[in-house]
């Protein structure tokens, strides 16, 4: 439990991460409420106020169907984040089970799976993504399935090379050949060792993850209309671009701060798990 | 050295042969029949025959490969579906403009980071050194779709004095807004990376000594840190240069660039398979050589990398 306020206190001392972790609040609540919150129906068509520039009523505009832009880029916020959110989760299942797998049989499963590890990090991500969603059917599911799937490789190599110091510490060698089974030898005491710097990608990969999903929808490969997305929002407003800077502007900017404090939010969880890291950085 | 070359490049082989691989499966993962697509449901039973048996999309999935690979090393990546252009032909014309880009971005992300990285951590107490980290944190994280159309918003339409896209035959005029767009991520992850490497460096005995002999300032910025603190930049921009080669697909979209990334997307509008499938494998191929010029360059710098191998 003291573990637990001195992890809360190093991170909530560290004020980057902090006002990160409140703004990320803020759009995830954002994304929840979004039915209560935004103020008017996201789909209502009402061309009579189309391209309306934001007013008390519409803080963001309208666009061109004269449907309300903060609602939709309420709604949008559901959709980006719940993309990023499932997918990393496919990608840290899929890289667990693998990193382990590699990390404790070592030999010639180890050096199969860090070759496909390589091979994906061969291609160029926002490449391999375009090319893999231009043949699949586009649509959120594919998109979840198919972010999950590409990030899997750098989460492997991290569980890989923990799971490889984990082994040789005393403790988890005095388990071994005490003789406890394979299964709990991983489960009770590799595992948990794992966890702290899987959180850390699992943070950092997310704005990464978030990021492709926007650009994917962005060039029409990702979330389809009607289901509102901030990278299509962005690409649809830019043929009013002279007349309605908002379509643009204000997508993009809610899209950053997400990113952006997802980033903090990130550095500040590396910092807090490893107090060691803080130390040498404060001292320069 | 050789045997350290040899190694890398040998290490490489199966590497390249899984990527190969990969690009035919995305592409055999089609669904419906990329003939029909091809020709539209209005053919006849016996011309889609034909053009299967001319694709050689009769034979079976290992034969297919086979061929595939045999055409791969040859350097040939097939046909347009749409035009007919051999698509090696299209991306001899594409790429070099591509190339010119991201060359432009990466010189204005070295040259802008290392001197934003060098200030901050002279700075690094004051104001101005947390203001630069900070906006090297909001650099990274601004997406690079919209910060080109922030752009071309402020400097094309609001001030008028750059064009708003466009190649006008590659004159600077037009390279320069594409560039500052490509570029922007990176120089924020150069001047992170390059200000800790000062940041290290400054506290190295060398550097003391070479206060303590009297030299000054200047000259120890200059002659001692500047250098060292290079080393780890290099890591960097070979490392980005897969971002370069993603980040040049929006960016030329939104520029009007007409490099590769810009006839990628387009392929993938119009569902040319074959242009996907060959400008991709070539941009693949394209970033391991980067790697390898990169971890090869280490060999050069520090003798200690060739005995032991760069373990991640």
């Amino acid at each position: 439990m003291s573990e637990l306020k001195s992890f809360y206190g190093r991170f909530s001392r560290n004020r980057m991460a902090f006002s990160g972790l409140i703004v990320l609040t803020l759009i995830v609540m954002g994304g929840l409420l979004a039915d209560i919150i935004a103020p008017v129906d996201k789909g209502r068509i009402d061309l009579e106020h189309s391209l309306e520039v934001p007013s008390l009523k519409h803080p963001f505009g309208t666009d061109s169907f004269g449907r309300d832009l903060f609602s939709r880029v309420i709604h949008g916020s559901r959709v980006s984040l719940t993309v990023g959110f499932a997918a990393r989760t496919i990608s840290i299942i899929i890289g667990l089970v693998m990193g382990i797998i590699s990390g404790f049989y070592g030999g010639k499963i180890d050096s199969a799976i860090m070759r496909l590890a390589d091979i994906t990090f061969a291609f160029p991500t926002l490449l391999l993504l375009i090319a893999i969603m231009a043949v699949v059917a586009p649509g959120i599911s594919t998109l979840v399935a198919v972010l999950g799937v590409v990030g899997w490789a750098a989460i492997a190599r991290l569980v890989r090379a923990q799971v490889m110091t984990i082994r040789k510490r005393q403790y988890v060698q005095a388990a071994e050949s005490s003789g406890i089974g394979t299964f709990s030898l991983v489960f009770r005491h590799i595992l948990p060792q794992c966890l702290s710097p899987v959180i850390v990608v699992y943070t950092m990969g997310l704005g990464m993850t978030i990021m492709a999903e926007s650009s994917l929808s962005f060039l029409g490969l990702g979330v389809q209309p009607p289901s509102p997305s901030w990278g299509r929002m962005i690409s649809d407003g830019i043929i009013f671009m002279r007349s309605a800077w908002w379509l643009t502007i204000f997508p993009g900017i809610i899209l950053s701060l997400t990113v952006c404090s997802l980033n903090l939010v990130g550095d500040g969880l590396r910092d807090a798990f490893d107090p060691k890291y803080v130390y040498s950085k404060e001292r320069d | 050295m050789l045997k350290f070359v040899t190694r890398r490049v040998a290490q490489l082989v199966p590497i390249l042969f899984g990527v190969i691989s990969v690009t035919f499966l995305i592409m055999y993962i089609i669904p419906g029949d990329p003939v029909l697509s091809l020709v539209g449901e209005r053919y006849d039973e016996e011309t889609i025959e034909r053009i299967r048996e001319e694709l050689g999309l009769n034979k079976p999935l290992p034969i297919q490969y086979v061929d595939y690979l045999g055409r791969v090393v040859r350097f040939d990546f097939g046909r347009s579906f749409i035009t007919g252009r051999p698509v090696m032909e299209s991306i001899k014309e594409y790429f070099p403009r591509t190339l010119l880009l991201a060359f432009s971005s990466m010189l204005i992300a070295v040259v802008a980071g290392v001197i934003i990285g060098a200030i901050s951590s002279l700075n690094r107490f004051k104001w101005l050194g947390r203001a630069l980290m900070s906006f090297s944190l909001v650099g990274v994280s601004i997406p690079v779709f919209w910060l080109g159309l922030l752009l071309i918003y402020l400097f094309a339409i609001k001030l008028s004095i750059l064009p708003p896209s466009g190649y006008g035959n590659g004159s600077l005029r037009y390279l320069v807004l594409p560039a500052v767009t490509l570029s922007f991520a990176s120089m924020a992850t150069v001047a992170r990376v390059s200000r800790s490497s000062f940041l290290d460096i400054a506290s190295e005995d060398f550097i003391r000594t070479a206060r303590a002999k009297g030299l000054n300032e200047f000259a120890v910025f200059g002659k001692h840190l500047f250098r060292n603190a290079l080393i780890p930049v290099i890591t960097i921009v070979g490392t980005d240069f897969g971002s370069y080669l993603g980040g040049s697909v929006l960016t030329e979209s939104i520029f009007g660039w007409p490099g590769l990334g810009r006839h990628i997307v387009q392929a993938v509008l119009k569902r040319d398979f074959p242009v996907i499938q060959g400008a991709v494998l070539f941009m693949a191929v394209l970033f391991m050589l980067v790697n390898l010029i990169v971890d090869l360059s280490y060999g050069f710098i520090d003798p200690r990398i060739r005995v032991t191998g760069k373990e991640e």
